[in-house]
């Protein structure tokens, strides 16, 4: 039987297929790696519940192990607790920005309708910094971007439009 | 005097209650792909379509769990009748207008939001883990929908207008949300999903801070329609469905 610490080595070199430049061990959807008997079970979390990847992410990851000679292999499904942005590594995060994606603030999520109250009575609105080119002179576009997990913002300085990927 | 409902039978009823209901608006809202007045809400809407499909698959997966009769998300969405289907009148209205599709979803979500948040405490851990997890996602629904329904209602008089329209046409449809039947309360008493009343409060107090931002005023009416969640639809429901269901019924258990 393989190593444990040689699965996720291999695991860590599986690209999310939205974002090839981070892994799904970068994004931390690998929730567990262990053997049941003779059998190697990976489990994993979806980020969104209807995120279309979910199923290319569980192909390329049994692709990939089986690549490896692994032949008894198990993907389980986690939901609890549900994915945050918050296991992104930080590696990730600058591998997010390099690529032109805002990565993450943490503690913003949205809360429901007072947070978003606040923020309209305040206009205490997220600062989400350019990935291009560094200004925070940048505003929200939409809430939804070109996936769920992000958010369509523009520069206004370097007038670049760029995906958040915001908080969840 | 009610009959003591079998549980596993109330559950089946409850999850399909709420499955059926974001499946519905799901498939409402992912008719405005390619049709929206501007590229970044077409994708938004898209994305909002998603993720409540995404959530009934969840839903309806553990209800066909619970059922034990060999069906799956798949079958329940595709391949049972209009009176089989469980959802809130709400969400089969048409979607009218683009504004008119917001206040639907803003109501919606209005709702949405606080009953997840308070069935993260079901005694059941499976439902539990569910409304976890698209609790965080219908946070950002209502954000969007309520930051829409303010911009437009406090918008022109044109968009001010159309969203005072929807809201006296919707009205009606949103008492059925807080009605409770035997299955509901069943499922109250043994802590599985919060009885439906109990979400009233949240409700009220959002939709009349929003509705006031937006400078918009909810009908008088007190008549409000149910039977959504007793199987009892609207005509609108079955031409929904003769759309969303047609391939799996032309084709039954085919796979590609």
């Amino acid at each position: 039987m393989v190593a444990l610490a040689q699965v996720w080595d291999w695991l860590a070199k599986v690209p999310d297929p939205e974002i090839p430049v981070i892994s799904v061990t970068d994004l931390g959807i690998v929730r567990d790696v262990a053997y049941d008997g003779d059998t190697l079970v990976v489990t994993v979390t979806p980020t969104y519940s209807g995120c279309p990847a979910t199923a290319v992410i569980n192909f390329e990851i049994e692709k990939a192990l089986r690549a490896q000679g692994v032949d008894k292999l198990r993907l389980e499904r986690r939901l609890d607790p549900p994915w945050s942005t918050d296991w992104l590594t930080p590696a990730a995060r600058d591998k997010l920005r390099a690529y032109g994606i805002a990565p993450p603030i943490d503690g913003t999520g949205a809360q429901g309708v007072v947070a978003g109250r606040i923020n309209r009575l305040t206009g205490a609105a997220l600062v989400v910094p350019c990935p291009r080119c560094g200004s925070e002179q940048t505003q929200k576009i939409s809430q939804f971007g070109s996936t769920p997990c992000k958010a369509a913002y523009q520069c206004r300085d370097c007038l670049e439009p760029f995906d958040y990927f915001k908080c969840i | 005097m009610a009959v003591a409902l079998d549980l596993d039978v109330a559950l089946f009823e409850g999850l399909c209650r709420l499955g059926d209901s974001t499946l519905v608006l799901g498939h409402r809202v992912s008719e405005w792909c390619g049709h929206a007045p501007v590229l970044e809400e077409d994708i938004a809407l898209a994305n909002v379509a998603l993720d409540l499909i995404g959530q009934t698959q969840l839903w309806l997966g553990l209800a066909a769990e619970v059922e034990g009769r060999g069906r799956d998300a798949d079958r329940l969405a595709f391949r049972r009748d209009v009176w089989d289907f469980r959802n809130l009148l709400l969400v089969e209205r048409p979607n009218g207008d683009f504004g008119h599709t917001l206040m639907r979803q803003f109501l919606f979500d209005a709702w949405h939001q606080p009953m997840l948040k308070a069935l993260e405490d079901s005694h059941d851990p499976r439902i539990a883990a569910i409304a976890a997890k698209a609790g965080k996602e219908v946070a950002y629904h209502l954000e969007r929908s309520a930051d829409l329904v303010i911009r437009l209602g406090d918008g022109t008089a044109e968009s001010h207008g159309r969203m005072q329209t929807a809201l006296d046409r919707l009205w009606p449809y949103t008492g059925e949300m807080m009605m409770s039947d035997d299955t509901d309360r069943a499922l109250a008493e043994a802590g599985i999903i919060p009885a439906p009343d109990s979400i009233r409060p949240q409700w009220d107090a959002v939709v009349a801070e929003v509705l006031a931002e937006a400078t918009l005023k909810a009908p008088d009416q007190a008549y409000m329609h149910k039977g959504g969640k007793q199987g009892t639809h609207s005509e609108h429901l079955g031409h929904m469905l003769a759309t969303m269901q047609w391939l799996q019924r032309a084709y039954p258990d085919s796979t590609w």
